[in-house]
C-alpha cells in the first residue's frame, strides 16, 4: 500500500479510518496539554507519569482478569495519579529536587510494573499475551469506542483549557502574584496536572509507556519556535501533533511491520528539527543569519569611519583618495569595498575610492551617534 | 503620625524546615508612607512581604490590612515580585503581562475586555513602555521588564503597594522613573513597601525604614532611626555607611 492508496482507503475503510481518527485526537490533546507542562518546566513530568502508569495496567489485570482496554487505563490512570502525586509530595516534603523525585518515581513503577508482567506472562492461562503493548504501544487494536473516549476527553479539555484560560496563562507565568490576586493555585495545578495524567494514560494503548512523553513534549517545543503567543503556540502544537498522529499511521500502514507509536514519535521529532532550524522567530538559521548580517554591518561601518576620518580635512569630500591608503586599517576587505559601492556611499575608479554625498552623510551620523555615545560613557 | 494603620504584623514567626526565618516579629504600617524594608541577605526581607501577601503560611503570628484579614483585603493590595521569579521567555506580549493586573478583580473565568485593556495602556504609559506594548517580553531589556512589573501593579490600583526589590539590575535612568512613581504613589495617599539594597540611597528616596535580620531591629522615620547605630544591629558590628544628611 503506498501513501495514495492510503488517503483513498482512509474514507473508505472502517479500521484505517478509526485508527487514524484516533492517533489524530491523541496527537492534538497531548499537543494542547503538553504545551502547558513544556512551559511549567514540567517537560519529565510526563515520561515519569507514563512509566508509572505501567504497574496500574498490570494489577487493573491481575484483579480483574479483563483485558478490556478501558479497565486497564483505569488502572493505569490510579497508578499515574499515585505516581505524580508521589513526586510532588517527595519535591514539598524533602530536600530532594525534583529531577530526583522524577527520577526515582519513574524507575520504581517502571520496575515494579515490569515485574508485574513477568508474572502475569508465567501465569498458565492464555489470557496474558498482548499486555506487553502498552509498552511500546498498537494503534492496530485501537477501535472506535477507544476513539469515542479520545473525543470525549480532547473536547472536554479543550472546554476547560478555555474556560480557565486566563487562569491558566498567569499560573504558568507567575504563580505566587496568581495566588495574591486571590486565584486557588492549587486547584488549578491539579486540574491542568489531572489533565496531562489523563492524556498520557489515553496514549499508553497507541504510543506506549516508553515513548509517551515524546508525544507530549515534541509537538509543544516544535510549536515554541513559530510563535510568542500563547493561544497560538497551543492550537499549533495539537495541529502539529495531530498531523504526527495521521502521517505516522499513514506511513506505518503503507509499510508492513512498521509499529505505529515510534513513527509518530519520529515525525513529531522531524517537526521539532524542522521548526528548530527554520522557525522564522528563533530559528539556527535565521539566529546565524542575523549574526552574519551583525558583523557584515560592522565591518561597513568600521570602514566607512575610518574613510569619513580621511576625507574629512578635504575640502571637496568627494575627493578620490588610493585604496592603498585603506591597507593599514585591519578591516577592510575588496568585499566591504564593493558592498558599499552597491549600497552608493563610494565610488570606486581604478585604484582610487572617494566618498558619496551619501556616504558622507551616513558616515558623518554614525560618527556623531558614537560622539554622543562617548560622552555619555565619560560622565 | 496620626495617620491609620495600613498594614499590622503580630508576632509573626516563620520557617523553612527548622530554620526560623523571620521570628516574632511585630510591625505596624501607617498609612500614606514610603517605607524601605532593609537587611542583609537571608534576613527575611522577602519572606516578610510573602507572608504579608499569604503566599508563605506563617508558623505563628497575624497579619491584617486595616484590620482585616488579607483575604477579605485583596483589592487593596498590589504586589511587585522580584524579576528574577519568572520565566521571561514565556511567550506573551508587554500589554497581556500587565493586563494580568486586572484578573484580581475579574475574579474567575471572566476575560479583561475593552475597559481592562485601556487600563493597561494607561499603566504602560504612566511607566514609559506604551511603545513597547507589542514586544515580545524575552527582547525587553531588565529595566523594561521591571517596569512592565510596575504597570502590572499599578492597574491593580490597590492602597497599598509590595515590591521586592524593584531596583535590581536595572539602570540609573528606570530606577529614577520608577522612583518617581512611588513618591508619586505616595503623594496621592497610597502606602509604599519596598524591599531595597542601596543603603545609599535610603534616606533619598523614602521616609519610613524599616531594619530586619530575622528579628526586627528598628522600625520609623527616616530621619528618626536610620542611623549608625540601627545599621550596625543589622548588618554587623563593623559596618559603617554614609549617611547623607
Amino acid at each position: 500500500m503506498n501513501f495514495s492508496e492510503y488517503f483513498s482507503l482512509l474514507f473508505s475503510d472502517y479500521t484505517l479510518r478509526t485508527i487514524s481518527l484516533g492517533t489524530a485526537l491523541l496527537g492534538a490533546i497531548c499537543g494542547m496539554l503538553g504545551s502547558f507542562a513544556v512551559l511549567r518546566k514540567q517537560s519529565l513530568l510526563g515520561d515519569a507519569i507514563s512509566h508509572a502508569a505501567l504497574p496500574g495496567i498490570a494489577l487493573a489485570f491481575l484483579i480483574t482478569g479483563a483485558k478490556d482496554s478501558n479497565v486497564l487505563l483505569l488502572g493505569a490512570l490510579v497508578s499515574g495519579l499515585i505516581g505524580t502525586f508521589w513526586i510532588r509530595s517527595m519535591v514539598t516534603k524533602t530536600h530532594l529536587k525534583s529531577d530526583t523525585a522524577l527520577g526515582l518515581v519513574l524507575s520504581l513503577f517502571f520496575g515494579f510494573g515490569m515485574l508485574l508482567l513477568t508474572f502475569i506472562q508465567k501465569q498458565p492461562n492464555a489470557n496474558q499475551a498482548g499486555l506487553d503493548k502498552y509498552l511500546f504501544g498498537q494503534a492496530a487494536t485501537l477501535i472506535e469506542k477507544d476513539v469515542q473516549i479520545l473525543l470525549l476527553v480532547t473536547t472536554a479539555s479543550l472546554f476547560i483549557l478555555l474556560l480557565f484560560w486566563k487562569e491558566f496563562k498567569i499560573l504558568l507565568f507567575d504563580v505566587e502574584y496568581a495566588n495574591t490576586l486571590g486565584f486557588n493555585t492549587k486547584f488549578l495545578d491539579i486540574l491542568i496536572t489531572f489533565l496531562i495524567v489523563l492524556a498520557i494514560v489515553l496514549g499508553l494503548q497507541t504510543v506506549g509507556v516508553v515513548l509517551m512523553s515524546a508525544m507530549l513534549l515534541a509537538p509543544a517545543a516544535a510549536a515554541r519556535q513559530w510563535t510568542n503567543k500563547l493561544s497560538v503556540m497551543v492550537g499549533l502544537a495539537a495541529i502539529f501533533g495531530a498531523f504526527s498522529g495521521v502521517m505516522g499511521t499513514a506511513i506505518s500502514a503503507s509499510q508492513n511491520n512498521l509499529s505505529t507509536g515510534p513513527v509518530i514519535v519520529l515525525i513529531a521529532g522531524c517537526f521539532v528539527f524542522i521548526s528548530f532550524v527554520f522557525s522564522h522567530k528563533r530559528g539556527l538559521l535565521l539566529r546565524e543569519y542575523k549574526f552574519r548580517q551583525n558583523r557584515r554591518e560592522l565591518h561597513h561601518n568600521k570602514t566607512l569611519l575610518f574613510m569619513y576620518e580621511i576625507a574629512k580635512d578635504h575640502k571637496n569630500i568627494e575627493h578620490p583618495h588610493a585604496i592603498k591608503i585603506l591597507n593599514n586599517f585591519y578591516g577592510f576587505t575588496v568585499k566591504t569595498l564593493k558592498q558599499l559601492e552597491t549600497k552608493e556611499f563610494i565610488l570606486i575608479s581604478g585604484q582610487n575610492w572617494s566618498l558619496t554625498k551619501k556616504g558622507y552623510y551616513q558616515a558623518t551620523t554614525m560618527f556623531m551617534q558614537n560622539e554622543i555615545k562617548n560622552d555619555n560613557t565619560t560622565n | 503620625m496620626k495617620n491609620p494603620i495600613a498594614v499590622r504584623v503580630d508576632d509573626l514567626t516563620v520557617a523553612y524546615n527548622y530554620k526560623p526565618v523571620l521570628w516574632d516579629i511585630d510591625l505596624e504600617i501607617p498609612e500614606g508612607v514610603l517605607m524601605a524594608i532593609v537587611g542583609p541577605n537571608g534576613a527575611g526581607k522577602s519572606t516578610l512581604i510573602k507572608s504579608i501577601l499569604g503566599i508563605i503560611k506563617p508558623i505563628a503570628g497575624s497579619i491584617s490590612i486595616y484590620d482585616k484579614p488579607y483575604k477579605k483585603q485583596r483589592e487593596l493590595v498590589a504586589y511587585v515580585p522580584q524579576k528574577g521569579s519568572v520565566d521571561w521567555d514565556f511567550p506573551t506580549t508587554a500589554q497581556d503581562v500587565v493586563l494580568m493586573g486586572t484578573y484580581g478583580d475579574l475574579g474567575w473565568i471572566k476575560r479583561p475586555g475593552s475597559k481592562e485593556k485601556k487600563l493597561a495602556l494607561e499603566a504602560l504609559e504612566k511607566v514609559g513602555m506604551l511603545a513597547f506594548k507589542n514586544r515580545q517580553i524575552s527582547q525587553l531589556s531588565g529595566g523594561q521588564q521591571q517596569r512592565i512589573f510596575l504597570a502590572r501593579a499599578l492597574v491593580q490600583n490597590a492602597s497599598i503597594y509590595f515590591m521586592d526589590e524593584p531596583f535590581q539590575g536595572v539602570d540609573a535612568s528606570t530606577e529614577i522613573a520608577i522612583i518617581n512613581i512611588l513618591k508619586e504613589l505616595r503623594k496621592s495617599g497610597k502606602t509604599v513597601v519596598v524591599v531595597h539594597h542601596d543603603l545609599q540611597t535610603v534616606p533619598e528616596y523614602f521616609d519610613w525604614v524599616t531594619f530586619l535580620n530575622v528579628k526586627k531591629i528598628a522600625t520609623g522615620p527616616v530621619k528618626d532611626i536610620f542611623n549608625d547605630d540601627n545599621l550596625t544591629k543589622t548588618y554587623g558590628i563593623n559596618y559603617k555607611v554614609a549617611i547623607n544628611k
